[in-house]
C-alpha cells in the first residue's frame, strides 16, 4: 500500500518549499466551540498550492468541522482563514474561491446533470455556450460523457459521487474541499475512485483537502496528511513520515497497527537504549531522545519484528540477547499473504507479529523469541491516556 | 471503472409480487370503503337530486330527469358571486402562503426540540368550533368591538371604522380559518428538505436570496401546491366566514347554494350549482397539479 505511492520528492522538499511561498491555505490558531465542546482547538497549518492534503482522524475530533470553516459554513470562534493570503473568516460561502463536494453529494434533484453542473456557472453569470462547453468538458473529465440530460436519481452512487465531483470543478476553484465524498461507497469501487480522484487531481491541478477517517485512504492518496485528535492536529507529514516517524503514540497507533509498549529507561550505550517494559521485560530500542530513568512509550510495528524458536532451532540463527524477549504464542491468524501471531511475553505483555508466510510457523504454546532492529523501536513522548480512543 | 453499481432498491421494485400486491390491496380496502360511505354516496345524491326537479307540493321528484337545472344555474347572475368568491379564495390562499411558509420555515428550521409543540400550537384553534371562533372575530371586529375601542382609546381615531362586514374582515376570517392548513403542508416539505442543498447552493456562488429561489423555493415546491389547494378549495366553498363577517355586498356562491338549499327550498337547482362549483374546482386543482409535476419531475415524491 505504501509502496504504490510515489515519492519522486526527496523527503520533506515539499514542506520546505511551501515555506518559502505562499501557501494557498493557510490556518492560524483556528478555534470552534460547540457551547461546551471544543470541537477544533487551536489548528493551524499552511496547505500548499496544488497539493493533495488530507484531514484524517478517528470520528468526532473535528475534522469537518475544519472543512466547514475553511469552505464558511461555519463561522470560527476565534483565529483566521486565509486563502492565498486574503482573510476570509469571516466570508460567506459564495464569496470564497471554493468548492465543497458534500458527504452525501447534496446534488440538486430537481436538476438534471447539466443543471447541476451549470449551477455555480449560471450564478456568476457564465454565458449559455460556454456553460455547455465547461460542461461537456468536466463531463469527460469525470469520464461519463454524454450524461447532461440525466437525473441525478437515475445515477448509481459512484456516478453521482463524479457528478458532485465535476460540479465542483467546473467552476475552477482554488480549493476543493472533500468530506469523506468516498465514505458511502462500497470497497471495490472505492478502490477504483480513490485512484480516479488522484489521477483528476493531477490533471486539474487543483489544492484538494480531504477529510477522511481511513488511514489506508488517506495514505494511498495524499502529499501531506494532517493527523487529527480531539479537534488538535498530532502531526503533519507526509505519508512515509507519518507512518515511520510518528511523532505521538496516538499517531503511531492511528496510522497501520502497531505494539505500544510502557516502560523506562535503563541505560543508554552506543546508540542502543535498553529499556525494561512496564510488564518486567527488557529489550532495546533507539536510543532517540532517551536518558536513563525517562519514562517512555515504545512503538513497534508487528512487521518489523522477529520469531525465533526458543531453544534456537527455529531460524539457525542466535538472537540479540538485548533485543530478545521471551513468550509464548497465544493465537495464530492466518491473513492471507501473512500470518499474524499474538505473543504474550514472560512479563505479561500482549505483542502482535506479523510474519511472511512463507517463514517459519509456529502454533499455539510455542515457546517464542521476539527480536527487533532496535531502530525499528521508536521511542515516543509518554502520553498513553491519548489512546483510549482509538482503541 | 466499475459502473455495475447494484441499484439498491430497482431490483425489488421490478419483481414486485403478486402477494405483496394483494396484500396491499386488502390493507387499503378499509380506506376505499371510508370514502366510499362518507365521501362518493353525499356526490352520488347530490348528482342524481341534480337531475330532478319539484313537485307541486315543493317535493324532490325525479319523475322527468333534465339538465334544465344546470342551464339555468350558469345564470349570469351569479357572476359577481363566483368572482367574489374566487377573489376571496386566492387572496386568502396567497396571504395563507405568504405569512405560512415562513412560519412553516422558522418551525422546521428552528423549532429544534419543540418543532412538535409548536405544531400543536398552530392547531390549537381547532379545539373550539370554528363558528365560535368566527363570533370571536365578530366581537373583536364590530364597530364597538375590541379594535376599534383601543383605536379610540388611544386617540387614533374619533369615530370607528367599519371593519365588520367588508371584503377585509371576510378575507381576515378566512385566512385565520385556513393558515393551519397552509402550515402543515408546508412544514412537511420544509422540513424533508436536505439543508445541505441549500449549503451546497451558497457553496456554488448563490446568494442567500439566489439559493432560496434556485434551491428551497423549488425543492418545497409540492408543499406550496398542497398547501394553496388545501386553503383554497375550502375558502372557495365556505360561506360561513362571508355569512358571520361579511354583509349584504359580501355574498359569494356558496352562500347563494346555502340559500337556495335552505330558504329556498330548491335542493335539485342549488346540487347542480354545486356541482358546477365542484367542476370548476376540479379542474383547477388539476391544472395545478399538472403544473407542478412539470416543475419537479425527478424530485421525490
Ligand atoms: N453543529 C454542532 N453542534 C454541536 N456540536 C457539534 C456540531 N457539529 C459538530 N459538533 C461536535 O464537534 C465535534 C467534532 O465534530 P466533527 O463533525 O467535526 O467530527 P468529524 O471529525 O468530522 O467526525 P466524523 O468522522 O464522525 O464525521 C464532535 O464532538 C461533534 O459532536
Ligand atoms: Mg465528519
Amino acid at each position: 500500500m505504501l509502496a504504490a505511492e510515489p515519492h519522486t520528492d526527496p523527503q520533506g522538499s515539499r514542506t520546505e518549499r511551501l515555506a518559502g511561498s505562499q501557501p494557498e491555505i493557510g490556518l492560524d490558531s483556528l478555534t470552534k466551540r460547540f457551547g461546551d465542546v471544543v470541537a477544533v482547538d487551536d489548528v493551524s497549518l499552511a496547505i500548499g498550492a496544488g497539493e493533495f492534503f488530507s484531514l484524517l482522524g478517528p470520528s468526532g475530533c473535528g475534522k469537518t468541522t475544519t472543512l466547514r470553516m475553511i469552505g464558511g459554513f461555519d463561522l470560527p470562534t476565534s483565529g483566521r482563514i486565509e486563502l492565498r493570503g486574503r482573510d476570509v473568516t469571516l466570508d460567506p460561502p459564495d464569496k470564497r474561491p471554493v468548492n465543497m463536494v458534500f458527504q452525501s453529494y447534496a446534488l440538486f434533484p430537481h436538476l438534471d446533470v447539466a443543471g447541476n453542473i451549470a449551477f455555480g456557472l449560471k450564478r456568476r453569470g457564465v454565458d449559455g455556450a460556454e456553460i455547455r462547453r465547461r460542461t461537456g468538458e468536466i463531463l469527460e473529465k469525470v469520464r461519463l460523457p454524454g450524461y447532461e440530460r440525466r437525473r441525478t436519481h437515475e445515477l448509481s452512487g459512484g456516478q453521482q459521487q463524479r457528478i458532485a465531483l465535476a460540479r465542483a470543478l467546473v467552476n475552477e476553484p482554488h480549493v476543493l474541499l472533500l468530506d469523506e465524498p468516498l465514505g458511502a461507497l462500497d470497497l471495490k469501487l472505492r478502490k477504483n475512485l480513490q485512484l480516479e480522484l488522484k489521477r483528476i487531481q493531477k490533471d486539474v491541478g487543483i489544492t484538494f483537502v480531504y477529510v477522511t477517517h481511513d488511514q489506508e485512504e488517506a495514505l494511498t492518496m495524499s502529499d501531506r496528511i494532517a493527523v487529527m485528535s480531539h479537534g488538535r492536529i498530532e502531526q503533519v507529514g507526509t505519508p512515509e513520515d507519518l507512518y515511520d516517524r510518528p511523532r505521538t503514540p496516538f499517531v503511531a497507533d492511528f496510522i497501520g497497527t502497531t505494539n505500544l509498549l510502557s516502560g523506562t529507561v535503563v541505560e543508554v550505550r552506543d546508540g542502543t537504549a535498553i529499556i525494561k517494559l512496564d510488564s518486567g521485560d527488557t529489550c532495546a530500542a533507539g536510543a532517540h531522545e532517551c536518558v536513563p530513568g525517562r519514562q517512555v512509550q515504545l512503538s513497534v510495528r508487528p512487521e518489523s519484528i522477529r520469531l525465533d524458536r526458543a531453544d534456537g532451532t527455529g531460524a539457525g540463527r542466535p538472537t540479540e540477547a538485548a533485543a530478545g524477549l521471551r513468550g509464548a504464542i497465544e493465537q495464530v491468524a492466518y491473513l492471507g499473504s501473512a500470518v499474524q501471531y499474538h505473543v504474550r511475553t514472560e512479563g505479561g505483555q500482549a505483542v502482535s507479529v506479523l510474519a511472511s508466510r512463507n517463514g517459519p510457523r509456529f502454533e499455539p504454546g510455542d515457546d517464542v523469541v521476539l527480536a527487533w532492529s532496535p531502530t525499528d523501536a521508536l521511542v515516543l513522548g509518554d502520553r498513553p491516556a491519548e489512546l483510549e480512543e482509538s482503541a | 471503472m466499475t459502473e455495475a453499481v447494484a441499484q439498491p432498491d430497482g431490483a425489488v421494485r421490478s419483481t414486485g409480487q403478486r402477494g405483496d400486491r394483494l396484500a396491499t390491496g386488502f390493507l387499503v380496502l378499509p380506506g376505499v370503503i371510508w370514502l366510499a360511505i362518507l365521501f362518493l354516496a353525499p356526490l352520488v345524491i347530490i348528482g342524481v337530486i341534480s337531475v330532478g326537479s319539484l313537485d307541486a307540493s315543493g317535493r324532490v321528484t325525479l319523475a322527468n330527469p333534465s339538465l334544465a337545472n344546470y342551464l339555468e344555474a350558469l345564470n349570469p347572475e351569479f357572476l359577481p358571486a363566483l368572482g367574489r368568491s374566487l377573489y376571496y379564495a386566492g387572496v386568502t390562499t396567497v396571504l395563507s402562503l405568504g405569512i405560512g411558509y415562513p412560519v412553516a420555515y422558522w418551525i422546521s428550521r428552528y423549532g429544534g426540540r419543540r418543532k412538535i409543540l409548536l405544531l400543536v400550537l398552530v392547531m390549537l384553534p381547532f379545539w373550539t368550533s370554528y363558528l365560535i371562533r368566527t363570533y370571536a372575530w365578530m366581537i373583536i371586529l364590530r364597530d364597538n368591538g375590541v379594535v376599534n375601542s383601543l383605536l379610540r382609546s388611544v386617540g387614533l381615531i374619533d369615530d370607528p371604522i367599519r371593519i365588520l362586514n367588508t371584503d377585509i374582515s371576510v378575507i381576515l376570517g378566512m385566512t385565520y380559518g385556513f393558515l393551519p392548513f397552509a402550515i402543515l403542508p408546508l412544514f412537511v416539505s420544509i422540513d424533508r428538505l436536505d439543508f445541505s442543498l441549500v449549503q451546497a447552493a451558497r457553496d456554488l456562488y448563490a446568494s442567500g436570496r439566489g439559493a432560496f429561489l434556485h434551491v428551497t423555493l423549488p425543492l418545497t415546491m409540492p408543499g406550496i401546491v398542497a398547501a394553496g389547494l388545501l386553503t383554497f378549495i375550502p375558502a372557495l366553498g365556505d360561506y360561513v366566514t362571508p355569512d358571520i363577517l361579511g354583509g349584504a355586498e359580501t355574498t359569494t356562491i356558496a352562500n347563494i347554494v346555502q340559500v337556495i338549499f335552505t330558504s329556498g327550498r330548491d335542493w335539485p337547482y342549488g346540487s347542480a350549482l354545486g356541482f358546477l362549483l365542484m367542476a370548476v374546482t376540479i379542474a383547477g386543482t388539476l391544472l395545478a397539479l399538472r403544473s407542478l409535476r412539470r416543475e419537479v419531475v425527478g424530485a421525490p415524491a
